[in-house]
């Protein structure tokens, strides 16, 4: 009994505060990944051969800046880009230094996702709208966006599922997190019970948001 | 209302240059329906897509209602789109939209006021006959009913003309059956002139008043409904006429009776239609007719009969009988073994 109040007095402050690092590591950088990543992939489908802004040199430009991104693995792109981290929030360590890298990675993988998401609404459906005299900011709003939605939500939960994954790393630049308490008292310190209910918490969320994403998607799907 | 003058499109592929429309010219005039028959790869999907710019032709020009649309501003083309509606084959509504936001949401991105919209929507609604369906997704409706919508949402932004893209052919029958009559009543109450393209002879008999038959990009053969029946001149035009009659004779019974008198097909229009020439041609000549097949067809505004005929008797005797038949007003055909 002791043991278990010891426990909660001593590393339970220490484990509350990993996960609201881990929450603010993952809430800022997926906000930022989908700002950037949304967009670049409706670009990816626009600019695509046949497509309303068919652009040869922009698809190929972009397809392969995406591939690129996304081929380096997140421990190495941390260190990587440290300078480029340290130009735009000016420091490299710390949250806000994890933030950069994980926007870095996550962004080229939601554009990817979201490519994909939208290439699964009907093709027929965008030409009945072009037909109507439909403009195409509108098509892409009240088309492509909402028929994509159940496949939207369901892509961005695995992007977020791969953020949290992500954090786990950025303890290396010291930014803290779930992942990085479990590696420096788990690991370094042998305490295994801080891993074992850091790992429970890591399982929880991620069963929880994947519910959540698959009732959301379920609730837009109507067919 | 619809004029395509030398209307040529050309796609660029892997394997060279693809004629899909070769110097196409057409006139569609207000009110009319008009029909556009092909088989697959003809070129009349790609045709229908250049009345209202889905496909920009590579050459010729396409006017409607006496405006060159082919050198429009992007800004006019949408406004020239608005004023065409257009069905679909696969119905292209919204999955994840009621039936009436997918009326109401095209409406309200055009910028029809709220009221209006709301008006038009049960309108239009009511006249195919879904008003109960406000509701329902197009997921939860048969592919008839989601014609339906696609032909209300069509209808709702009040056209003028409808472009109907092969809307019945992934229906059945019965289903088709309605569509069509649903189009023929739009045509006859509204005023809204009609083009469509269908692989199916059936729809062109049903609804329409003039017909084009293409074949490899080309306009083969083009006049009224009743004219192509009766004188199909082009040997795939033929066969879309043949189609119809669901009755073609095994040619091994064909060289048979061959033996014995020649198999013709007789097509009787208008007045020939009521005479009664075949008992005639038995009491004049020393010719006993046998009918092997035969049907009546009715079209939009006429019938016209089609009989595949053997004449029993002499040559001489059969070849009197036949220009006795052609005096009387019935068209006369040998039916050849090859192609029966």
């Amino acid at each position: 009994m002791s043991e278990i109040q010891q426990f909660i007095e001593g590393r339970l402050p220490i484990i509350g505060e990993s996960v609201v690092q881990t929450f603010q590591m993952v809430s800022i950088s997926l906000l930022f990944s989908v700002l950037i990543g949304l967009p670049l992939g409706i670009l990816l489908i626009l600019t695509r051969p046949g497509n309303a802004l068919e652009n040869r040199a922009v698809y190929l430009v972009l397809n392969v800046l995406v591939n690129i991104l996304r081929s380096i693995p997140f421990i190495i792109l941390l260190f990587f880009i440290l300078p480029f981290t340290k130009l735009i929030v000016g420091t490299s360590i710390g949250i806000k230094g994890a933030i950069v890298p994980l926007i870095v990675h996550a962004a080229p993988n939601i554009a990817r996702l979201m490519e994909n998401a939208l290439l699964e609404v009907d093709s027929g459906v965008i030409e009945a709208y072009k037909s109507m005299g439909i403009r195409t900011r509108h098509i892409i709003w009240h088309v492509l966006l909402r028929e994509a939605r159940p496949s939207i939500i369901l892509g961005l939960t695995i992007a977020l599922i791969t953020l949290i994954g992500g954090t786990a790393m950025a303890g290396l630049v010291g930014a803290g997190g779930l992942g990085d308490l479990a590696y420096r008292f788990g690991h370094l310190r042998y305490e295994v019970d801080v891993m074992y209910v850091t790992v429970f918490i890591l399982i929880v969320l991620v069963q929880c948001l994947q519910s959540i994403g698959n009732r959301l998607a379920a609730k837009y799907k109507k067919d | 209302m619809i004029k395509l003058t030398s209307v040529s499109k050309s796609f660029q592929t892997k394997k060279g240059t693809v004629h899909a429309i070769d110097d196409v010219s057409l006139e569609v005039a207000k009110g009319e329906i008009f029909g556009v028959i092909g088989y697959s790869g003809a070129g009349k999907s790609t045709l229908i897509r250049c009345v209202n710019l889905l496909e920009s032709p590579t050459t010729g020009s396409v006017m409607i209602k006496d405006q060159d649309v082919t050198n429009v501003s992007a800004e006019e083309l949408l406004q020239v789109r608005r004023k065409i509606g257009m069905i679909f084959q696969g119905f292209n509504l919204l999955k994840t939209a009621t039936v009436y936001d997918n009326i109401a949401i095209p409406l309200k991105l055009t910028d029809v006021d709220k009221q209006e919209i709301d008006q038009r929507v049960r309108k239009y609604l009511q006249i195919v006959g879904l008003e109960d369906k406000h509701e329902a997704y197009p997921g939860q409706l048969s592919g008839g009913q989601k014609q339906r919508v696609a032909i209300a949402r069509a209808l709702a932004q009040e056209p003028e003309i409808l472009l109907s893209d092969e809307a019945t052919s992934a229906l059945d029958p019965e289903t088709t059956e309605s569509i069509l009559e649903l189009l023929l009543k739009i045509n006859q109450e509204f005023g809204i002139t009609i083009m469509l393209i269908t692989h199916e002879m059936n729809v062109i008999q049903k609804i329409c008043d003039r017909v084009a038959v293409m074949e490899k990009g080309k306009v083969i053969e083009q006049g009224k409904t009743i004219d192509i029946y009766a004188r199909p001149t082009h040997p795939t035009t033929r066969r879309f006429v043949n189609s119809t009659y669901h009755k073609e004779l095994p040619p091994h019974v064909l060289r048979e009776l061959i033996q014995t008198g020649p198999v013709v097909r007789l097509t009787f229009v208008g007045e020939s239609s009521s005479k009664p020439v075949l008992a005639s041609v038995s009491a004049k000549f020393q010719v006993s007719p046998n009918i092997l097949a035969g049907g009546i067809i009715a079209l939009k505004q006429e019938t016209i009969g089609a009989l595949v005929v053997h004449l029993h008797g002499e040559k001489e005797e059969t070849a009197r009988a036949i220009a006795y038949l052609e005096e009387q007003g019935v068209k006369v055909e040998g039916v050849e073994v090859t192609y029966v």
